[in-house]
């Protein structure tokens, strides 16, 4: 704030509390006799006493205005002036944090030296674990892990970017951005028609056989390249197995040819900026536990 | 007759626009509490929601708030202050047609209101939701209003303007200039814009807004209307005429600085917050004394509150403007602030004052109007004000009981951690906990929104009824 602004706001202040104090006492009348003269004015058949002010409510209006007086000199108010305790939120926050960091910090780094296959097992961990999933992760994954439409089952053997405790914990460090393309311009509402028929011939499901073998060479040029020949997928992409029967977009018919024509860009936010190393690392070791 | 008889007795007077005001008022506030009782169901039972974008409660929400506060407490405050400027300046409105520009003017806002909110049209500043055009049409209603106003005090035929005159005309003023800064906004077409204002300094700007609707319109315009009625009801002198003088101008002068308590420990700087909490704190005084002069108002009067339940109103609409403004102070504190901030205490804190003050006090001074306005000895039913007042009270106390435990329940909950420092609940966790308050909740709302309709009822019975068949007003008989 320039000098200018903060003098505006220190004249401005101290106008309206002399101001206050002003009419507070100007309005004073100490002479209890005078109690229930009018002051002679009448509206509408109704008069008004010259009552002076209640003792305890002008004491109260006092004190209030001293400890304003106090507090503006304690703390920051008066435009620059940064009060004589030197208090700032920022500093307040710093201060708590470092406190909860000294208090905890070499508890979770002692967990952050051991391998995540191993605390998994350790029933403290998975507490603290399942709180901070609790907190952070089960808006999306459920409290369960379960996941729902668009966000994946962490309980189940089925990894999009990896099962491992390196990979969930790279998961969590950075995030993952899915893409898969949007191939309705591509390949038309026929070829759409043809890939669907042959992604569900690959789960056993029961489809119009000529078709799906149009749909075959469809998916051995256009979708092989992440999903492998096979349909198998490829953890690399985060490009899912489309032959067990787990749908993260829903597996009908028209669901599927919706995946295929508008394409899915399922996002992983990335979690090193909201929480630290050891804590991503009990995390990483929770949802291990779920499938472990 | 009755008519003819009040129109001899009061020929100067412009009573019309009084009782188009009065009526609408007792319309909008079943409306906005309707509204009201069905987003306090969907909190406790989300399916009332139908799936519908209309319905849903991010659409709702604003249309309950703007609903009851412009339509029921705007015409409430209409209905009143063009009463009282009348009867106290002893002299008619300056002008009969823009009076009634007022009201139909109004009443298109609070219908464009009804409209657009549901529709999603919104420019997301809480209090301040509508749109430009509509925002436009606001400002030309309220200059009007304040033509009206301030041309019937000049032309008064009193010497003295009454002190009821000093708050409504502090709150047509303030809430025109809060009402033109805070709507400032670049229109990208007629159901869109953006607001003038850019991060910190726009919800800065929306909350010097946002505390200023609440103690320019929800508290200087319903102490205009305390300081009329309560005397009046109680023919009694007002307490202290020094005392009005004094925490008059010290309410005006330390409201508009209050703003910044709503946006502790954000990135609001440190010096504005101190002194929103500071000014906050000094503000406890001056809202206790219009509370001590209407209370003291009825010293040699109390005996009247066995048997007048419009009174009654007034006077438990008083007790509940004294604790709302002494919890307002303390959640402005910073400490208390990080507890309450957030929780459901706000809500409670809010209606304490929406239902406890501002309603109630609107529904005793329309229980003394109509009768007036119509030319009638009295209410139809007294013992059906007096149901109303309990279910009001009842109401309220349920309503602010639930939400100060599931307040302080969800502040404690988001605070609580375990030994190895991680929180004790997840976020969902206090929403479950949450789910009897908002039980209770819904039962206190529902039970004030049925005397609002206690209250039409006895009302249109008291407009329809032939004062010949009354016992009570033979003098109307006779004539």
């Amino acid at each position: 704030m320039t000098s200018f602004w903060s003098w505006w706001v220190i004249l401005l202040t101290v106008i309206t509390l002399v101001g206050l104090w002003w009419i507070l006492f100007a309005n004073r009348k100490r002479d209890v006799g005078e109690n229930q003269r009018t002051t002679g004015h009448v509206y509408d058949g109704i008069e008004e006493y010259d009552n002076p002010l209640p003792a305890w409510w002008f004491y109260l209006f006092v004190i209030t205005l001293v400890w304003a007086i106090g507090y503006l000199i304690m703390y920051p108010g008066m435009g620059n002036y940064k009060g004589l305790l030197g208090w700032t939120q920022v500093e307040q926050h710093q201060a708590e944090v470092a406190e909860a960091e000294a208090r905890y910090s070499e508890m979770r780094s002692r967990y952050l030296a051991q391998p995540i296959e191993e605390i998994a097992q350790d029933p403290a961990v998975r507490r603290m674990g399942a709180r901070m999933f609790g907190n952070e992760c089960a808006q999306c994954h459920g409290a369960d892990g379960k996941g729902r439409y668009g966000f994946p089952n962490l309980t189940d053997d089925d990894w999009l970017w990896g099962g491992s405790p390196e990979a969930i914990k790279a998961t969590l460090i950075n995030g993952r951005q899915a893409a898969m393309p949007a191939w309705g311009q591509i390949l038309g509402d026929s070829g759409i028609a043809q890939a669907t028929e042959y992604v569900l011939s690959l789960n056993g499901r029961s489809v119009d056989e000529a078709q799906a073998a149009k749909g075959k060479e469809i998916f051995a040029s256009y979708c092989a390249a992440c999903h492998g020949p096979d349909g198998k997928g490829n953890k690399a992409f985060g490009a899912p197995n489309l032959t067990n029967g787990i749908w993260l977009y829903g597996g009908t018919r028209e669901q599927i040819a919706h995946s295929l024509r508008a394409g899915r860009n399922g996002v992983m936010p990335a979690f090193s900026d909201t929480l630290t190393e050891d804590k991503i690392h009990i995390i990483a070791a929770y949802v291990y536990s779920l499938s472990h | 007759m009755s008519e003819l008889n009040a129109a001899l007795e009061h020929p100067t007077y412009n009573y019309k626009v009084v009782r188009q005001f009065a009526i609408m008022t007792v319309v909008w506030g079943i409306v906005g509490m309707l509204v009201g009782v069905w987003i306090a169901a969907q909190l406790a039972f989300p399916a009332l929601n139908f799936d519908l974008p209309w319905t849903s409660f991010g659409r709702l929400r604003p249309l309950h708030t703007n609903a009851v506060i412009f339509a029921f407490g705007g015409s409430a405050l209409f209905a009143t202050s063009y009463y009282v400027v009348q009867r106290t300046c002893q002299t008619r409105l300056i002008s009969d047609k823009l009076a009634a520009f007022t009201f139909w003017g109004w009443q298109l806002v609070i219908v464009a209101a009804a409209i657009t909110l549901p529709l999603g049209m919104t420019s997301s500043k809480e209090y301040a939701e509508l749109e430009w055009p509509i925002d436009l049409l606001i400002t030309v209603v309220w200059v009007s209003y304040a033509i009206v106003f301030f041309g019937t005090i000049v032309k008064r035929k009193v010497n003295h303007i009454y002190v009821a005159n000093w708050f409504y005309g502090g709150f047509i003023v303030t809430v025109a200039v809060l009402h033109l800064l805070n709507s400032a906004a670049l229109p990208v077409d007629l159901t869109k814009s953006y607001s003038a204002y850019a991060g910190t300094v726009d919800a800065m700007v929306q909350w010097w807004y946002g505390h200023n609707a609440v103690g320019f319109f929800l508290t200087a315009g319903f102490l205009g209307m305390m300081y009329y009625f309560v005397p009046k009801q109680a023919e009694r002198p007002v307490y202290s005429y020094r005392l009005s003088i004094v925490h008059f101008w010290a309410l005006i002068a330390v409201y508009i600085w209050a703003g910044p308590h709503h946006l502790h420990y954000t990135a609001l700087p440190d010096w504005a917050q101190s002194l929103g909490m500071v000014m906050s704190i000094i503000l406890l005084a001056p809202s206790w004394g219009g509370m001590i002069n209407g209370i003291m108002t009825l010293s040699g009067a109390w005996h009247k509150l066995r048997t007048d339940p419009i009174l009654r109103f007034l006077v438990v609409s008083l007790s509940f403007y004294g604790m709302s403004t002494f919890e307002g102070p303390m959640m402005s504190i910073k400490t208390v602030n990080a507890l309450s901030h957030y929780t459901d205490w706000t809500i409670g804190h809010v209606h304490s004052g929406a239902l406890g003050w501002v309603a109630m006090i609107s529904i005793g001074s329309i229980y003394h109007l109509i009768p007036v306005l119509f030319a009638k000895e009295r209410m139809y039913s007294i013992s059906l004000i007096n149901t109303h007042f309990w279910m009001s009270t009842i109401g309220t106390v349920l309503y602010i009981a639930s939400m100060w435990v599931n307040g302080i329940l969800q502040g404690l909950m988001w605070r609580a951690y375990n030994e190895d420092g991680t929180l004790t609940y997840t976020f969902v966790e206090s929403v479950a906990a949450s789910y009897p308050g908002y039980l209770v909740r819904l039962a206190g709302g529902a039970i004030f929104f049925a005397g609002m309709l206690i209250m039409a009822y006895n009302v249109y019975m008291t407009a329809r009824r032939d004062d010949t068949a009354s016992q009570t007003a033979p003098a109307a008989s006779a004539a």
